[in-house]
């Protein structure tokens, strides 16, 4: 039996008064991706918001490798070890790209491992993060989640406004981290790139778990698929 | 010395966005918790270290019981730091009376220095060099080190920078609590040429916004070069137009403000 890495557990959460999540309900195991997925206003990111803290969740549980974590701030959260790449990347714009990895850095050192993944951003250590492109911002928030040695990787629309080749790299570099043991909750509106990586998926509607299981029986399920993702 | 002051407010105000107007009054707080200092300890570096300390500890209390439960509420933080500043001026006035009580000079720094010929008074000078050594210090920690980058990062993102685990809310108390600091130290050694005088938190604060508006919000650098330009200018002001000085004082602010509204060096728009 794997172990859980993170479970919603009937997960209510509100902005001001408008109801986005309702009773939301998923598992990830550890070594494992889940693809989070759904059309625009699904509540995904309000998800990824409730499980890092942004918006704590009004009923329900979130457990962090058994651990509840629903009542702790983000910077709590973040110690047991929950890594965002938020979406919009969010990069420290007026930091350099050294400097936003290391204020993330938190237990073993990963700044070797970041520039093996990413190269690029080796070259670029001294440079502003405001003045790199949408990629690189890409890379240096993925980076900047995994200098924290985070046992829960939270990706949210790591592909958004990307050009398709590097979009190939965020997915070949997702499936390496998967490689390495990394637990991934993987957001994306790219179905294909999502499918490609997932070994569960969770389809939210309209703030409700529409489905949630092992992704190749959502594969298959054209139905479900057109019903709630559209066509692609 | 006014860089000591605007450099604390500087920090304040320019990377956590708190329009603290109690800084004049932290100062004024300094300089008189500084002469009851002096009093026991007749040693007026321990006296400004010991004074930044305790006006460093009044202000983490000010930020984390009532400027946090404001958050960017900036029309409230105005109100309250200047309800807080009378309140803290009134205090000064029960404490140690209305009259100036003067600071004296250190011994060994009452001689004047000659430069190239020029007399300057031994004192100042020293000033000049803490100021500059606090500047260095202060730029140092900002720029160079890893608190100082996480500070930034809460600067510029607050809540991405608490889902990366930064403390940004314990940070941001530090932060305001070396500002608080700053005035209260630069009270103590402002003392031997301004002495403590009741209505001196109300001199120094108009002096620590036109310092910080010329150089530019959350730059140090303005800071240091506003505080040169403001401390010339109201010098010369002082000796040759008095009764212009104020005016020759906020002059260049004007400029500045309608030309180059950022400040000389500042990142943000005032």
């Amino acid at each position: 039996m794997a172990t859980e890495a993170l479970a919603l557990d009937g997960i209510d959460a509100l902005y001001g008064d408008s109801h986005v999540l309702h009773s939301v309900t998923f598992s990830l195991q550890e070594g494992h991706v889940l693809a989070l997925l759904g059309r625009n206003g699904a509540g995904k990111t309000t998800c990824m918001n409730a499980i890092i803290g942004f918006l704590p969740a009004r009923k329900g549980e979130i457990r962090v490798f058994g651990e509840r974590v629903g009542r702790l701030s983000p910077e709590a959260i973040a110690r047991k070890g929950v890594g965002l790449v938020p979406q919009g990347r969010r990069v420290f714009p007026t930091l350099t790209v050294k400097e936003n990895l290391i204020v993330a850095a938190r237990g073993k050192n990963q700044l070797d491992h970041v520039f093996e993944l990413f190269p690029r951003l080796k070259e670029r250590t001294e440079q502003h993060a405001g003045s790199l492109s949408g990629g690189e911002q890409q890379m240096l928030a993925i980076g900047r989640a995994l200098m924290g040695n985070p046992r829960v990787l939270l990706m949210d629309e790591p592909s958004e406004g990307l050009a398709p080749l590097i979009v190939a790299e965020v997915g070949r570099t997702i499936a390496r981290l998967k490689a390495e043991g990394q637990s991934i909750v993987l957001v994306e509106q790219n179905v294909k790139l999502a499918f490609d990586l997932a070994d569960e998926v969770a389809i939210l509607n309209t703030g409700r778990v529409a489905f949630a299981g092992p992704a190749s029986a959502a594969r298959d399920n054209e139905s479900l698929i057109t019903q709630h993702l559209g066509v692609f | 010395m006014l860089f000591l002051l605007a450099a604390g407010f500087s920090l304040i105000f320019g990377l956590m966005r708190i329009a603290n107007l109690t800084h004049g009054a932290l100062y004024m707080l300094g300089a008189y918790i500084g002469v009851s200092i002096l009093k026991t300890v007749p040693n007026l570096w321990v006296a400004a270290i010991l004074s930044g300390l305790v006006v460093a500890v009044f202000g983490g209390l000010l930020e984390k019981l009532i400027l946090r439960r404001l958050g960017g509420n900036v029309l409230g933080q105005v109100l309250v730091t200047l309800g807080i500043a009378f309140i803290l001026a009134d205090f000064c006035l029960v404490v140690w009376g209305g009259d100036p009580i003067p600071v004296p000079t250190p011994a060994f720094l009452q001689r004047p220095v000659r430069i190239a010929g020029l007399a300057f008074p031994a004192y100042r000078l020293a000033v000049v060099i803490i100021a500059i050594a606090v500047g260095i210090g202060l730029f140092l920690f900002v720029e160079k080190t890893r608190l100082g980058a996480m500070i930034r990062a809460g600067v510029d993102d607050r809540d991405m920078a608490r889902a990366v685990g930064i403390p940004v809310s314990r940070l941001f108390t530090t932060v305001f609590c070396l500002g608080a600091a700053l005035a209260g130290a630069g009270g103590v050694i402002g003392g031997p040429i301004m002495s403590a005088y009741p209505g001196l938190d109300a001199d120094m604060l108009p002096l620590a916004l036109i310092v910080v508006i010329l150089g530019g919000v959350g730059s140090l650098v303005g800071a240091f070069v506003g505080s040169f330009i403001t401390g010339f200018v109201y010098t010369f002001g002082v000796a040759l137009l008095p009764d212009l000085a104020y005016v020759i004082l906020f002059l260049p602010m004007i400029l500045v403000i309608a030309f180059r509204p950022r400040g000389l060096f500042g990142k943000f728009a005032a």
